[in-house]
């Protein structure tokens, strides 16, 4: 009989989305899955792992060890492990990025800034304060604000010529300045660019983002304009690994690997 | 999940704050002695030498914080132009004064309500907020209010600074005798000085006792053993309470207790408490094998200035000398000093929304530090009283991502 090699799942549960990731002993990705996490943290975390598993034809008894993250890493009641997202994208990032780098997260309620040394290990981090603005939840938002929909936002910056300048800080404040502009007759391309470069400016200011920046989180994965507008900000390219979506539950499944090994 | 160990001595203080109200809500009753309010780090020997018991209302305030009953309070005072920006000390309290609650009521059987005074004494050495608080209840009241207008950002303390604050609590004292007749002891005054400084060394002794591996301590037995030494410095009541604490914490240092069974990690916290989630808080870092040693916000009523011999300098130095009245310099200096003590593997700061004199985060600061110390922080948004500006999920998130940085 061929014994069926173990694999690792690292689950999380951020505020807006649920991730899955599976890999196998060697670290790479076997499948994934994205689920809207909604309000039933336990439930989302069966079916994503479940999607994830039908992805990768595999069964859940092949699973060795699990890790879970984000908001909800307390509500995975299979999880083996559970670690901080900041700790799961540090690992998630050093796995592509084997070198110091700033890592940008820009998530669904949260944004995070991470220093990571050569090794990976982390030097410091920043989160955004109690607000918002410039997360993924001031773009949908907008979107809402404006009757668009989330996956058309990056197209219509990226072939608007104009721009325009959003003044605000706060999510409401800056609604109601865009729905002022749109009432004015405002290009609404140049309204959704002004609104992706706010995105940056306020990631920006979070802390120094010096070395080789790298872009991880929903934000960046649905919208690459974001990191050409940070590269352009920066005065460099800015690094972008595969799958930045589930970059965190990437690293979730690598540290199951590594403390099902050598458990701490 | 692992309990959180309390000292014997808390049941003492219970009985010590008890008798305090009790005092004051009897003086009110009875119109002798005269009720003087005053700022926590306010010139409460001067009060006490001119014969009145002393109510401090950010104790209040901070109980209001303590039993959640704030944010019901806040609201109220904000409809009346107090904003939700400026100290939820000030509008946790007026509010509730509006609201005709308090939570002595509660605690203490007999006590109707917060004492109405016969003076309100502050001294804006921690800011502008304890000014205009007393003021609202001056004009409310009809009661005479008078303060010391302090320095702000002070690098060295200088004689100029000693006598202009001297001068100033001289004709606070001149002030008050005119307003209320009560009359200055200079003997008394000494002997007060004398007790508050006494208070003070035991103070010193008992969070420094924290300096010990594994530390017997944490930053939240200190939030609530400090209450002597804010409501009651210049008593022999005091003294003798920080004897018996001191007394008890060194036992338990003889035998090898820890506040924190397993401490692994030692946390220096920097800015007020997060008065609404003490316990939780309490819980989490005793979760994570994570003692927090020392702060700034317990160190705050030791006055190591005070001298009986001489009393009018030496109180105009201790209330200047504090850390909240300092310039970043001094503030950095001081830090590594308690780095020396404490020998701390990281700090965190509290970002009050509300409390701006005591968030050492906005000007650089921890980023000074650290690049010179090589010791991590984090900082956390809250706030002391107002619970809206807190947001648990995300400092839980910062903590343990915290320790799990220190963990390496």
């Amino acid at each position: 009989m061929v014994e069926m090699k173990p694999l690792f799942v690292g689950i999380d549960i951020g505020s807006t989305t649920a991730k899955a990731v599976i890999i196998d002993a060697e670290g790479v990705i076997i499948a994934q899955a994205i689920q809207r996490s909604g309000y039933d943290f336990a439930a989302v975390s069966e079916s994503v792992l479940a999607e994830a598993l039908e992805s990768a034809g595999s069964k859940r008894d092949r699973v060795a060890a699990v890790t879970s993250t984000g908001y909800g890493r307390r509500n995975v009641e299979f999880a083996d492990f559970q670690r901080t997202e900041i700790l799961c994208h540090a690992k998630g990032v050093h796995h592509y990025f084997p070198e110091p780098v700033t890592v940008v997260d820009i998530g669904g309620q949260d944004n995070k800034i991470i220093h990571l040394g050569a090794q990976g290990e982390r030097l410091n981090f920043t989160m955004n304060r109690k607000c918002a603005a410039g997360t993924g939840a001031f773009i949908e938002e907008i979107a809402y604000r404006l009757d668009l929909k989330l996956e058309d936002l990056n197209g219509m910056a990226e072939a608007s010529a104009t721009e325009v300048a959003i003044g605000s800080f706060c999510t409401v404040f800056s609604c109601t300045e865009i729905l002022g502009m749109a009432r004015r007759g405002t290009p609404i391309g140049g309204i959704i660019k002004g609104v992706f470069r706010s995105v940056v400016k306020r990631v920006s200011e979070m802390d120094a983002l010096d070395g080789k920046v790298v872009m991880t989180g929903g934000v960046v994965a649905h919208n690459p304009i974001v990191r050409v507008m940070l590269g352009e900000a920066l005065g460099c390219e800015v690094g972008v690994p595969p799958h930045p979506q589930v970059i965190g539950a990437l690293g979730a499944a690598l540290i199951a690997g590594e403390l099902s090994v050598d458990p701490v | 999940m692992a309990e959180i160990k309390k000292l014997e001595t808390a049941k003492l203080m219970k009985k010590v704050m008890a008798d305090h109200f009790y005092e004051i809500d009897a003086a009110v009753k009875s119109g002798n002695p005269k009720v003087a309010w005053c700022t926590s780090v306010g010139p409460a020997e001067l009060l006490r030498a001119l014969g009145f018991v002393v109510y401090f209302p950010e104790n209040h305030a901070a109980i209001l914080g303590a039993s959640r009953a704030a944010n019901d309070c806040i609201p109220a005072a904000n409809a009346i132009g107090y904003s939700p920006e400026i100290c939820s000390y000030l509008t946790s309290d007026i509010g509730a004064y509006l609201k005709g609650f308090t939570p002595l009521s509660k605690i203490y059987d007999g006590i109707e309500s917060i004492p109405k005074p016969d003076v309100l004494v502050y001294n804006t050495n921690q800011c502008r907020d304890v000014k205009d608080w007393f003021e609202w209840y001056a004009r409310e009241w009809k009661v005479p209010c008078f303060g010391i207008e302090s320095f702000v950002n002070v690098g060295a303390v200088t004689k100029d600074h000693v006598d202009s604050i001297a001068a100033q609590m001289r004709k606070l004292a001149a002030d008050i005798t005119a307003a209320t007749g009560s009359k200055m002891d200079e003997d008394l005054l000494k002997d007060t000085v004398r007790l508050s400084r006494k208070c003070s060394d035991l103070w010193k002794d008992v969070l420094e006792i924290a300096a010990n591996k594994p530390s017997p301590l944490t930053f939240f037995d200190g939030t609530i053993h400090m209450g002597p030494a804010v409501c009651l410095r210049g008593t022999q009541v005091a003294v003798d309470y920080y004897e018996t604490l001191l007394k008890e914490l060194r036992g338990w240092v003889a035998q090898g207790v820890a506040a924190v069974a397993g401490e692994r990690h030692r946390i220096y916290w920097e800015g007020m408490p997060i008065w609404g989630k003490l316990r939780e808080n309490a819980q989490l870092f005793l979760g994570l094998q994570t003692c927090l040693v020392a702060s700034t916000y317990c160190n705050s009523w030791i006055f190591t200035a005070l001298d009986p011999d001489d009393p009018w300098n030496s109180m105009a130095r201790a209330y200047t000398e504090l850390f909240i009245v300092r310039d970043d310099d001094f503030k950095e200096d001081y830090y590594r000093r308690m780095l020396d003590i404490f020998d701390f593997d990281g700090i965190i700061f509290h970002d009050a929304k509300t409390c701006p004199n005591n968030s050492n985060c906005r000007y650089g600061l921890p980023q000074r530090f650290s690049k010179e110390t090589g010791i991590p922080f984090i900082t956390i948004d809250g706030d002391l009283n107002d619970l809206r500006c807190y947001s648990e999920e995300q400092a839980i998130t910062k903590i343990e991502a915290f320790i799990e940085q220190l963990d390496g």
